[in-house]
């Protein structure tokens, strides 16, 4: 079975036309004033599922997060939780918790009683509260910081207690606003599984907003891609990656080649491009571009081969010289120059520790592809 | 820097020093003087102090004062704390401008004209001049120092506290007393004690304000003053002195510990 990807994805509700959305958002519009903030924005979320928000900051994604907590209400448009419209409920009775940027940690309380904050809120009794505070303190793995007040402690574990006080309701959606924004690097990595893990422990819908492309891949079961208050694709990773509809995505998540173009011939089973300086490429991937028609041809890097000489058997090959040669140890990334001008970047793993075909700087090399290696855009 | 202790710098600390403490060292040295002169030194002795706690006059005025204090610190700090959340929070009604100058006018407003126009405004409605209309012009004149202490640490606070907590399910209300008030305490407890200070030496408004009956301790001394300076008064300031001191000592101790004990946990916390 072939399929985008490296990863074989059992849980996909949004492919089952049978399958009742949870989160929608139905035409929602938000306005501040003169701005737009969110245009007209239709999504669907599914139970269980963990959906990303992602894109750069002023794109509206935290203005959605923010009116699924009830912090904002749409200035049209409706919200449907399971079923019922949230209009007018306000945030303290909405089924869903959220996680701040901030972690907004109550100063002056111990970390148990900020886990405990949510659980008073209900009514729940005394005994019943400690057990939850006691369950959350060991699924955070908190156990000896519950007395500490938020300042002992680190950035790492805050983000731990923001993490379990949000999820001590056990709320039907857990929102999280860039959970992982305060982390260093090598921190962020290893919550980003612990995330995942929770996730499937609690079986709750996650939806996370966050402007880190490679969070978003890590963590998502799929991402909606948000620029200027609208919805760009929703799709896995390995679909939003391997297969962009538009421009801006593919430009948005890792690097990508672009050919500009035009469809100069197409049959049944491919299209042939012929680019604006005259190369020529075949696509089989069913591109439903017409004939003649202006395009984009984008290309991943690990996509392409680099060769000193002609490969054989390559449906597509252009030619040109070695710009530039980076080797960064689990890859060598090159900057090939094609004879009309353009620059292309390609990459190779490393697979081996010894090349066959080593390349320098202003070496002849040629450059190749497989006619399904690429996608063509046509917006 | 230069940490040496050049002549000119211990010339101008002692001068400076001089200026501000010697007149008050006057006065405590000669609230012991044994002499009723009081610019005639006839050597030590404690019974100014004794006579000050027989003097009715002057205790009475300081109980009036103590009263007036704590009513109007209480009232003007939670008048001034309304203010300064209104004006932070609901940042676009309309007139925003006009009434956050309005809440901070009297803080500029020269004493007397605040007394007069309070006295004019006591005398139009009828009211009695005594203990209450003191109290009523403390509160109004205290009342926007307490406002600009609190607004100062509300632009600070981060309202996504405020979004947590109703998220976690608490009401505005149940939110603003569970976790504004406590987080903002701080600044309301310096609210109040400056509102309690400023109450506590006011004369001007005291003086057009106050009535028979109703005469604070700044009036008793001015008005004994006028008579001429006795030991007694001497004594009475010495301890007053002494109560704002010890105040202010107390709190900068409690305020430098909690500040070196955070940065402890801060330290302690990196470490892990």
């Amino acid at each position: 079975m072939k399929s985008l990807g490296s990863i074989r994805r059992d849980f996909a509700p949004w492919n089952d036309p049978n399958a009742k959305p949870y989160i929608q958002f139905d035409k929602v519009t938000k306005k501040f004033g003169d701005f737009t903030a969110v245009n007209n924005l239709s999504l669907t979320i599914f139970e269980r599922e963990f959906f990303a928000l992602l894109g750069a900051s002023g794109c509206g994604k935290s203005t959605l997060l923010r009116m699924l907590a009830g912090f904002e209400e749409p200035s049209a448009g409706r919200i449907l939780l399971d079923g019922q419209d949230l209009r007018g409920i306000p945030p303290y009775k909405r089924p869903v918790n959220m996680m701040f940027q901030s972690y907004a940690l109550f100063p002056h309380m111990t970390v148990e009683k900020n886990i405990a904050f949510g659980l008073k809120q209900e009514g729940m009794p005394g005994a019943d509260i400690d057990k939850r505070v006691a369950e959350m303190l060991k699924l955070v793995k908190l156990e000896q910081f519950a007395k500490r007040k938020p300042h002992q402690l680190s950035g790492g574990q805050r983000q731990r207690v923001a993490l379990a006080r949000s999820v001590a309701k056990r709320p039907k959606v857990l929102l999280l606003d860039e959970p992982l924004g305060a982390l260093d690097k090598k921190l962020r990595e290893e919550t980003q599984f612990e995330l995942m893990d929770l996730q499937q422990e609690l079986g709750l819908t996650f939806v996370v907003v966050t402007h880190d492309q490679e969070e978003a891949m890590t963590m998502a079961d799929r991402i909606a891609i948000m620029d200027k208050g609208e919805v760009m694709q929703v799709a896995t990773p390995a679909e939003i990656y391997e297969a962009p509809t538009s421009r801006f995505v593919a430009h948005f998540v890792g690097n990508v080649n672009m050919f500009e173009g035009k469809v100069a011939e197409r049959t049944a089973s491919a299209t042939r491009i012929t680019g604006a300086t005259g190369a020529q490429i075949v696509v089989d991937n069913g591109s439903d571009a017409a004939a003649g028609s202006d395009i984009i041809f984008a290309i991943r890097p690990e996509k392409i081969k680099v060769s000193s000489k002609k490969p054989v058997d390559a449906v597509n090959a252009l030619e040109g010289e070695v710009y530039d040669v980076a080797y960064l140890g689990d890859m060598t990334v090159y900057h090939i120059k094609l004879d009309d001008g353009q620059i292309v970047r390609a990459s190779a793993l490393n697979a081996s520790r010894v090349t066959e075909d080593p390349l320098t700087w202003n070496d002849r090399a040629w450059v190749s592809f497989r006619p399904d290696a690429g996608v063509v855009l046509t917006r | 820097m230069n940490a040496t202790w050049s002549r000119f710098n211990i010339t101008s600390i002692v001068l400076g020093f001089a200026f501000l403490y010697l007149p008050i060292v006057l006065l405590i040295v000669f609230s012991f003087n044994e002499s009723k002169l009081v610019t005639v030194w006839g050597g030590f002795s404690t019974k100014w102090y004794v006579s000050l706690f027989h003097n009715q006059g002057l205790m009475d005025a300081t109980w009036v004062t103590a009263r007036v204090g704590v009513i109007s610190a209480t009232v003007a700090t939670v008048l001034g704390t309304l203010a300064a959340i209104t004006l932070t929070r609901y940042t676009r009604f309309r007139g925003r401008v006009l009434f956050s100058g309005m809440v901070f006018a009297p803080l500029v407003m020269p004493e007397v004209i605040t007394g007069l126009s309070l006295l004019l405004l006591f005398v139009a409605v009828g009211l009695d001049r005594g203990f209450l209309t003191v109290t009523l012009a403390h509160i109004t004149f205290t009342m926007c120092f307490v406002a600009v202490v609190v607004q100062s640490r509300l632009v600070t606070f981060d309202r996504s506290l405020e979004e947590a907590a109703m998220d976690l399910g608490a009401p505005p209300v149940k939110t603003f007393f569970q976790i504004t008030l406590p987080v903002i305490l701080p600044a309301i407890i310096s609210g109040w004690m400056l509102a309690f200070t400023l109450s506590l030496d006011d004369l001007v408004i005291a003086s057009f304000t106050s009535g028979p009956g109703a005469t604070t301790l700044p009036m008793k001394i001015y008005s004994q003053v006028r008579l001429g300076v006795t030991p007694e008064i001497n004594a009475a300031c010495t301890i007053l002195i002494a109560v704002v001191a010890v105040g202010v000592i107390i709190a900068s101790i409690a305020n430098k510990r909690r500040e070196m004990q955070r940065q402890l946990d801060e330290q302690a916390a990196q470490r892990g």
